[in-house]
């Protein structure tokens, strides 16, 4: 079959590392770019200083900062050349540069301490034993069952998992991870969302009418069969995921938003303005988005954390971001088996758990914050 | 226009929707399973050889051309094919056989609607009972440390993963306090011992991201003009909240509660298969993951028709709630 | 009335009426696919058909190793052979004259069928089926003597082509003229087909027709040589042939007797059409019949009224009788008077229900080697101190499967037959440290394989002899095999041309794996195997696909190595040899050969061996065989799984026996004393709710307090 020899587009920028960091490094100036032109002019600094004044945005807002930092240092990666016995860079016959297979991001080489200290297998947080027990013969020949030393004692803060990784590495790579599934999902589907919404809800007829026809196709096929679908033909990767869940996830929202349009329009205020002419687009941008945008803002906050979790119960459905990926989800179904043991593994979910809380906790803070300053009626009150 | 012509003209429009569904589905899941696995994987591991499959495709009238048959004559070009054989007859609401283990699926799915029931029309019932008043609280503390603190425990609980919520509750209330059976289910009367803990789980599950939205909805009414005007007219607070806001709000809430209605039939999958209910949540799921096209199908007729008077419902109630949107 | 039956254990997840019976109740993940037993092929369904159909043979209940009994027959019978003449031969002529092989099987006489509707009557009216919704639902039952035309009737179905029947491919091998009559049957059945079709046209729904309107295949219209029916006791089955292994086929489901009342009585088209079927309700002989079907919730098994005499073995394995397996030895089977199968498809609830008594035992066999631990107890082989408190008792038993990592050997990399080829696979067969792999990932739960011979094998050696010399050296201080030093894999890989695991120019040396392991439980393998390769500086790359292309994968060739399971059908060498047989090659010939290995002298010795008695000489012929496989090394590692079974003190009888799922009828339980348990284990505290209750109730006191006293002020 032709699909399984075709390299995929997806898969062509796994192994494209000039790519990754040329996108990675258009993000962060993109990032970049907005904070500075929202510091700017006089109402964006307004709107930062409401923030700041409040002590817990702020703070969301730093951890937020450090989290994308952290992705965003995961994300420029590039090969390492091979090394021979002697410790010389290894060629090849035509006198050309032999690469490691692995590509090292900013993050790996900072944190080679935890990222190459694995043990055999699973060891609870600051032990310095094995937690489980081998058969070892000792000196006489007999055969024990012994928890044996670990190579690094006391060093995995938060223990290690089945293979002897370490798990505050596997957290800290599930960041980036999290961070793409959350974000570039909501990227995608939001716009689709607000603008095939906003087109229906205030239109009507005809073009409510394929909206509709669009939304109602797309949300009865279950999620799983197009994403199994997709994922087949396109192979198991983060963007991929992505992708599919941005395009099937704006219909829930457009719904949401076709209604409040409908409903924002009838108000008298809108009705006068019409009435007495204005522009239609004038109208759409004047009254009817200022009045649902609290909706498409709550709604990617909740989106975002929403998303960050529900991959989690994908990789349990065999859609996720595939084995090969670090993922917060990834670890939470395989504690799913730790919690059946006996003494239980739990360091593996409690990592999870903290760097999960970690991130979808301080979006939603600062998200609040955000919708307040935004929104001028809401300042006067406080 | 009244409202039966409405929902007649609203029925008309969406039934290009449900053929689209019933083709995009075949189609999908031919990309997904070719014929020749699905009879290598219902055949199993051991001893398949090339004449099995040919004869196993025979016998399900897999070996036809999917949409056009050229080999037949007139009409029969386009019945003696895969996608009339299986999938045009839904229309009939006629679902056949499994081709696993041939069960029949109308039957399976009336069946197994029921225990899905007993547990997600209690669950919606009690978290939008529960979520609503928790979101109306919160939001009468707005700006509070009330308010924050149920920010934070909102997201903590949201930050659980559902199968955390299942597994943590039939530790405490099954291991530990031995309230409830782990898991199973017995139908009829006996049945609300099963349901309970379900039941229970889901709402607590659902506690988090529900409270964060039905919050906003409220916060969004409580700034508006005419509350204001209200406020300042000394209508108390009370009355404000539960009367004003509440009703206002009802357009978001109605949209969300009529939307959950496929999922009341389709069931909770995790729910079902941790608890053991015999139930529709894990119909779709299992026959995908055993690649059984005809419970797909069926599965995913059913969902477009649900979804469909979904959409239809809430239309119909955002004009009863607000008479001025009219009927186009 | 509700509380009513929950009065003291309201955690008890059965109705009060079932709580007072010797029930046994035992769980499935997935529902059987097919209770047809010319269809089924699955350990798992085995557990429900061989309480219902009896096989003239059956494997004996405590005997180790495994050993056929009769079960129907009066006596295992002794193969005849003749040559082309018709000359009768004697057993220890050269097997390559022999033409044609007898088994001639007489049946015990006096044995009945369970009670059913289709022994009344095979065409019931109309208005009666049309009130039936199960088997149960029919009021008029009656019952027959067995007779040797079933057995008979039940191989012409194998080759029934709407069934299909797995084994068809491999018996048309050996039973004379069953292909021909399966291509019979198929013209019959495409001819009425056709016939149909044309009678209807365009409008023709081949599936939605013989729904309603099964077709009728006269299975004695054609002739079929490869039995023949002696008198009503007595049949014989002809091989083409010799093929001692046919025996053990014939203690399967595939040769239970099917009385041709049953067949006709469910071709009525509206129990067809009612999805009443033999797939769905099996009838026969055996220790128990079908009360209820219910795959999404239970299966149900009841007592047959008619069961023939059978008695508890008095004879076992040694040591049997110090473990009171031999305590009801001579009474009268089955002791339990139902079996419920209850689906439960997470591993955690199933544990914690077991553990407070709800189920027997806990340790569910899988056909599906991915998830090898469902529950893990102590990671040590014995029962944790919680356990034992409980008197839960641990058995472990060798499964006769085993699961090893294949590599391919037509990839020109990692397969081929020259020396650097070999040394290259015998580096990774040292490398892949198994006995790390059982630890991690099986809690120690299995053997590393020293040979595709699992214990209990005829052919399987102990110790020193039994050995793979090539990954593992005898460590005599220990007594024990040990698993050869990294260095001299790494020696072995230079030989093999990559020295450090690189290529001559510096390139690392690539190795792909492929696998449909999605599931993240199953990631950290991955993982796992990569370090192992990483060892020696080869990169390992990792496919994972779902399991259709994964399959396609291997059944075309097209990868370097994987991991794949067999679990046997009989307990014979042959039955594990042949996976590497040349002429079963996957690649070529769809066989059951992965790893497409193809030696000429392995093949010829394993010729020779297939029909061999087992003996001394078949063993040194093994022993030759082996050490041809060591040394080519296409499997370079592997597992022979060993399940864990946990009971309750109140179960008795409990020996595993891995070739006969069924045998639940030699099993008891003491419900009086598990009632009593679970009473006391499951003792319920009100107290915390309650307690929650009160707290919520006081938390809402302030808020609506200020909810009032904020109305008041604003107003």
């Amino acid at each position: 079959m032709f699909l399984l020899t075709a390299k995929t587009w997806p898969e062509s920028i796994q192994y494209n590392y000039p790519l990754q960091n040329t996108i990675a490094a258009v993000v962060f100036l993109a990032i970049v770019y907005f904070v500075y032109n929202s510091v700017k002019n006089e109402r964006g600094r307004d709107i930062w200083r409401y923030i700041f004044r409040r002590k817990l945005a702020a703070i969301s807002f730093f951890i937020l900062c450090f989290f994308v930092m952290v992705g965003i240092a995961d994300s420029f990666k590039w090969r390492d050349p091979l090394l021979d016995e002697t410790g010389n860079i290894s060629k090849d016959l035509r006198g050309e540069i032999i690469y490691q297979n692995d590509a090292l991001s900013i993050l790996d080489r900072v944190c080679t301490g935890i990222r190459t200290n694995n043990e055999k297998t699973y060891s609870a947080p600051v032990s310095d034993h094995q937690f489980t027990k081998d058969l070892i013969q000792n000196e006489k020949g007999e055969s024990v069952w012994r928890q044996e030393k670990l190579n690094y004692p006391g060093r995995h803060v938060l223990g290690t998992d089945v293979v002897g990784r370490d798990v505050l590495y596997i957290c800290l790579k599930g960041i980036r991870t999290a961070l793409i599934i959350g974000g570039f999902t909501t990227m995608i589907s939001i716009p689709i969302a607000l603008v095939l919404g906003i087109i229906a809800g205030y239109f009507g007829r005809w073009p409510d009418v394929s909206v509709q026809f669009v939304y109602s196709t797309i949300g009865s096929i279950p999620f799983v069969l197009i994403a199994a679908a997709y994922i087949l033909i396109q192979g198991a990767s983060i963007f991929n995921l992505c992708l599919i869940m941005g395009i099937t996830g704006w219909t829930s929202l457009c719904r949401l938003l076709r209604g409040e349009t409908l409903k924002t329009r009838e108000l008298d205020y809108v009705q006068g303005a019409i009435a007495l002419g204005s522009g239609r687009i004038r109208i759409l941008f004047r009254h009817i988005v200022p009045n649902i945008f609290h909706l498409v803002l709550i709604t990617s906050v909740l989106g975002f954390s929403h998303l960050v979790l529900a991959e989690a119960v994908l990789s349990y459905l065999k859609i996720g971001v595939g084995q090969s990926t670090y993922s917060w989800g990834n670890m939470i179904n395989q504690a799913n088996l730790e919690l059946a043991r006996e003494p239980i593994v739990w360091w593996n979910l409690l990592g999870a758990f903290i760097f999960m809380m970690a991130l979808v906790l301080p979006v939603n803070l600062f998200g609040d914050t955000l919708r307040d300053a935004l929104d001028p009626k809401m300042r006067g009150q406080k | 226009m009244n409202i039966f012509s409405f929902t007649f003209r609203r029925v008309l429009y969406f039934l290009p929707v449900i053929l689209l569904v019933n083709l995009l589905t075949f189609f999908l899941f031919f990309v997904l399973n070719p014929p020749d696995m699905m009879a290598k994987k219902i055949l199993g591991d051991k001893n398949v050889t090339p004449e099995a499959i040919e004869k196993w495709k025979r016998d399900h009238s897999y070996h036809l051309p999917r949409v056009f048959n050229s080999e037949e004559q007139g009409f029969s070009k386009i019945t003696q094919t895969i996608f009339v054989q299986k999938s045009a007859r839904l229309l009939k609401f006629d679902f056949g056989k499994s081709d696993r283990n041939n069960l029949d699926i109308g039957k399976e799915i009336r069946h197994r609607m029921v225990p899905s029931l007993t547990i997600t029309v209690p669950m919606l019932f009690l978290s939008l009972i529960v979520c609503i008043s928790t979101a109306l609280i919160v939001a009468f503390y707005r700006a509070t440390y009330v308010d924050l603190w149920a920010l934070v425990l909102c997201v903590f609980m949201m930050s659980i993963s559902m199968l955390f919520y299942i597994i943590g509750g039939q530790f405490i209330f099954g291991k530990l306090l031995k309230l409830f059976p782990i898991s199973g289910y017995e139908s009829g009367i006996y049945s609300w011992k099963f349901v309970f803990l379900p039941v229970v789980v889901g709402v607590i599950s659902g506690i988090g991201a529900s409270v964060r939205f039905y919050r906003t909805i409220f916060l969004e009414e409580i700034n508006k003009d005419y509350i204001r005007t209200a406020r300042s007219k000394g209508v108390s607070e009370r009355v404000i909240l539960f009367k004003h806001c509440l009703k206002n709000a009802m357009i978001p809430l109605l949209t969300n509660i009529v939307m959950s209605i496929p999922f009341l039939f389709m069931g909770s999958f995790l729910l079902e298969i941790f608890f053991g209910i015999p139930g529709l949540g894990n119909f779709t799921i299992e026959a995908i993951d055993s690649q059984d096209f005809a419970i797909v199908r069926s599965m995913v007729f059913l969902g477009s028709l649900l979804y469909i008077v979904g959409l239809i419902l809430t239309d119909i109630s955002y004009t009863l709630v607000d008479p001025r949107i009219r009927f186009k | 009335m509700l509380f009513g039956q929950t009065s003291c254990t309201p955690n008890h997840p059965y109705p009060k009426s079932e709580r007072a019976q010797p029930i046994f109740y035992s769980v499935y993940t997935e529902p059987p696919k097919h209770l047809d037993p010319a269809i089924s092929y699955s350990s798992d369904e085995y557990a429900f058909l061989e309480l219902v159909y009896e096989p003239p043979f059956q494997y004996h209940f405590l005997k180790r190793p495994y050993e056929l009994e009769p079960l129907t027959a009066t006596n295992i019978p002794v193969a005849e052979y003749y040559d082309d003449e018709g000359r009768l031969l004697s057993a220890d002529v050269d097997m390559e004259q022999v033409e044609k092989v007898v088994y001639t099987i007489k049946i015990k006489e006096g044995i009945k069928y369970q009670n059913h509707p289709c022994f009344v009557k095979t065409e019931w009216p109309d208005e009666i089926l049309n009130g039936v919704d199960r088997i149960t639902d029919f009021h008029e039952v009656a019952t027959r003597e067995l007779k040797a035309i079933d057995y008979v009737n039940q191989i012409k179905r194998l080759a029934d082509s709407r069934l299909p029947c797995p084994i068809l491919p491999i018996m048309a091998k050996y039973i004379d003229g069953l292909d021909t009559f399966a291509g019979a049957l198929v013209k019959d059945l495409e001819a009425e087909r056709r016939r149909r079709s044309e009678e209807q046209g365009a409008a023709y729904n081949r599936e939605q027709d013989e729904r309603v309107n099964p077709i009728h295949l006269d299975l004695n219209a054609q002739p079929f040589p490869g039995v023949k029916l002696i008198d009503d006791y007595t049949y014989q089955i002809i091989l083409k042939r010799p093929y001692p292994q046919i025996l053990y086929w014939l203690a399967m489901p595939f040769f239970a007797p099917m009385p041709q009342e049953a067949i006709d009585f469910f071709e009525q088209g509206i129990l067809r059409d009612k999805g009443i079927t033999i797939d769905r309700y099996p009838l026969g002989t055996g220790p128990y019949r079908i009360e209820k079907y219910d795959p999404n919730l239970e299966y149900v098994f009841v007592a047959n009224e008619n069961f023939h005499d059978e008695y508890y073995p008095s004879t076992g394995e040694e040591g049997d009788r110090e473990k009171g397996l031999l305590v009801d030895a001579g009474k009268k089977l089955p002791f339990l008077d139902k079996i419920i199968f209850k689906k439960e498809k997470e591993s955690i609830p199933l544990w914690n229900k077991f553990l407070q008594g709800y189920y027997d035992t806990s340790g569910i066999s899988k056909d599906s080697f991915g998830q090898a631990i469902q529950i893990s107890t102590h990671g040590n082989v014995e029962a944790s101190e919680f356990l034992k408190d409980r008197n839960i008792s641990l058995l472990t038993s060798v499964s006769p499967s085993t699961m090893y990592v294949a590599f391919n050997m037509s990839d020109p990399v990692v397969g081929g037959y020259t020396e650097e080829q070999r040394n290259l696979r015998q580096a990774f067969s040292i490398a892949i440290d198994m006995e790390e792999y059982i630890q991690i990932f099986a809690n120690g739960r299995g053997t590393s394989s020293q040979s595709p011979l699992p214990p209990g094998i005829f052919g399987y050696e102990k110790g020193k002899a039994g050995m793979n010399p090539v990954a593992y050296y005898w460590d005599e201080k220990s007594q024990n095999a040990k698993r050869r030093e990294i260095d001299e894999a790494r020696k072995l890989l230079a030989e093999a041309g990559y020295p450090n695991g690189k290529y001559k120019d510096g390139r690392p040396l690539e190795i792909t794996f492929v696998n449909s392991w999605y599931s993240p439980a199953l990631g950290p393998r991955i993982i796992w195997f990569e370090k192992q390769f990483k060892k020696l500086g080869v990169v390992m790359k990792n496919e994972t696909s779902d399991y259709n292309r994964f399959r396609e994968k291997i059944d075309q060739g097209s990868y370097q190595f994987t991991m794949w399971g067999w679990n046997a059908d009989y307990p014979d060498p042959e039955n594990f040899l042949f996976l590497l047989y040349g002429p079963n090659s996957r690649e070529k010939y769809k066989g059951e050969n992965t790893s497409n290995y193809d030696n000429p002298e392995f093949n010829r010795l394993f010729k020779k061996m297939e029909t061999m008695p087992s003996g001394p000489e078949r063993l040194e012929i093994i022993r030759k065989m082996k050490n041809i496989l060591h040394k080519d090394s296409p499997w370079v590692g592997g597992l022979n799984p060993v399940a864990y079974g946990l009971f309750h003190e109140w179960y008795s009888n409990a020996k595993p026996n891995a070739m006969y799922r069924g045998a639940l009828k030699f099993k008891r339980v003491d419900h009086v004393l598990r009632e009593k348990k679970r009473k006391e284990w499951n003792q319920p505290r009100f107290w915390p709710v309650v307690l929650v209750v009160i707290l919520l109730g006081l938390g809402t006191v302030p808020a609506i307090i200020t909810i009032r006293r904020r109305g008041k002020a604003t107003a």
